[in-house]
C-alpha cells in the first residue's frame, strides 16, 4: 500500500497496534511477536518515528481513582465573531488546567473542549468561573462523558 | 487502589511530559529510581495509568477528522449496543464515546480526504443501526491534546 511519503507492510501495521496498546513494548518482545531479530524491529521502530507516524506518547490515567469523576465535552459557540479574536480566546482556554482537549471545529460550534473536574459542583464551578468568563464566549453546550474507547483505526 | 502523594508527583510529570524517560520523571518527582520502577509498575497493574503510543494519522495520509454526534432512537433497548457494535467494525473509527446529554453517541473519524470521507460517512457511517439524528463537525486544528489533570 503506498501512503504519501510512507510505505506500511503488515509488520509495520502490526508494530503500530502494538505500541499503540503499550508503548513499553520493547523491541525485543516486538521481534518475538513478529518473528524477527531485535535489532530489525527496533529499526522499524525508528523508522516510524523518524517518519513522524509514531508521534510520541500518551499517558492515560484512571480519572475517577485519582479523584476526577467527571468528564465533561463542551461545545463553544463564539458570541460576536468577527469582533473577537480566535487567538484571545485560545490563550485563555488553554491556559485553564481543567481543559484537555482544545479543538477548533467547522460546524455547529467554533471549539470543543474537553474538561475535567471532581464532582457535578466543581465542574459548575469551572464551568460559572472559568469558561463562561472566556473572551467572546457565546453559547456553551455541555454533554457528560459516560463511557470512552480508543480503537487502533485502519491498521488493523 | 489507594493513591498517595508520592504517587500523585509521579503522574503529575508523566502527564505534564508524556515524553520523559523514567530517569527524568524518578528526577522531577522527587523520587529514587527504584521507587520509581515500583511505584509504576504497581500503577500500571491496577490499570491507574497506561502508556501508548501516540500515532500521527497525517503523517499515514489522513489529511481529515470529523466528530460525528448521533442521537439514537432510544425506544429501542438494543439501540446503543447495536450501534457500538457497528461502529467497532469500521476500521476509520477512532474513537467512540457516550455522553449524558443531547448527544449519545460521538464517533471521531478519520478520513484520506474529502471524497473518502464522502464514501465511508454514505456507505459506512449512516447504514448503522439507530441512528435518530447525527451532526458533523469537521476538525479544523488541535489547540491542546492532553490528559493533564490539576493534581
Amino acid at each position: 500500500m503506498t501512503i504519501s511519503g510512507i510505505d506500511l507492510d503488515d509488520h509495520d501495521r502490526a508494530i503500530l497496534r502494538a505500541l499503540a496498546e503499550d508503548a513499553d513494548v520493547s523491541a525485543g518482545e516486538l521481534g518475538r511477536r513478529l518473528g524477527m531479530s531485535q535489532p530489525a524491529a527496533w529499526r522499524r521502530v525508528k523508522r516510524l518515528e523518524t517518519a513522524g507516524v509514531l508521534a510520541g506518547r500518551r499517558v492515560e490515567v484512571d480519572r475517577a481513582a485519582l479523584g476526577f469523576g467527571v468528564t465533561v465535552f463542551l461545545g463553544v459557540k463564539l458570541a460576536t465573531r468577527g469582533r473577537v479574536s480566535l487567538e484571545d480566546f485560545e490563550r485563555a482556554v488553554v491556559a485553564i488546567p481543567e481543559v484537555q482537549v482544545v479543538q477548533h471545529v467547522l460546524g455547529l460550534f467554533d471549539y470543543r473542549l474537553r474538561v475535567v473536574a471532581r464532582d457535578i459542583a466543581d465542574f459548575e464551578r469551572v464551568l460559572r468561573r472559568r469558561i463562561m468568563t472566556l473572551p467572546g464566549v457565546g453559547n456553551v453546550e455541555a454533554n457528560v462523558l459516560l463511557t470512552e474507547e480508543r480503537r487502533v483505526g485502519p491498521i488493523g | 487502589m489507594a493513591i498517595d502523594d508520592t504517587d500523585r508527583r509521579i503522574l503529575r510529570q508523566m502527564l505534564a511530559d508524556p515524553d520523559l524517560d523514567r530517569g527524568e520523571i524518578a528526577a522531577r518527582a522527587g523520587v529514587t529510581p527504584a521507587t520509581l520502577w515500583r511505584r509504576l509498575d504497581r500503577l500500571q497493574s491496577s490499570g491507574t495509568v497506561r502508556q501508548r503510543a501516540r500515532i500521527d494519522w497525517r503523517k499515514l495520509g489522513y489529511e481529515v477528522e470529523v466528530s460525528l454526534r448521533f442521537t439514537l432512537d432510544k425506544t429501542d433497548p438494543r439501540a446503543f449496543d447495536e450501534f457500538i457494535g457497528g461502529a467497532r467494525g469500521v476500521p476509520e473509527v477512532v474513537g467512540i464515546e457516550t455522553f449524558l446529554g443531547r448527544v449519545d453517541v460521538r464517533l471521531n473519524v478519520i478520513a484520506r480526504d474529502m471524497g473518502h470521507w464522502q464514501d465511508i460517512y454514505r456507505t459506512k457511517v449512516l447504514v448503522l443501526p439507530h441512528i435518530a439524528e447525527v451532526e458533523a463537525l469537521m476538525l479544523i486544528s488541535t489547540i491542546k491534546d492532553g490528559e493533564g489533570l490539576p493534581l
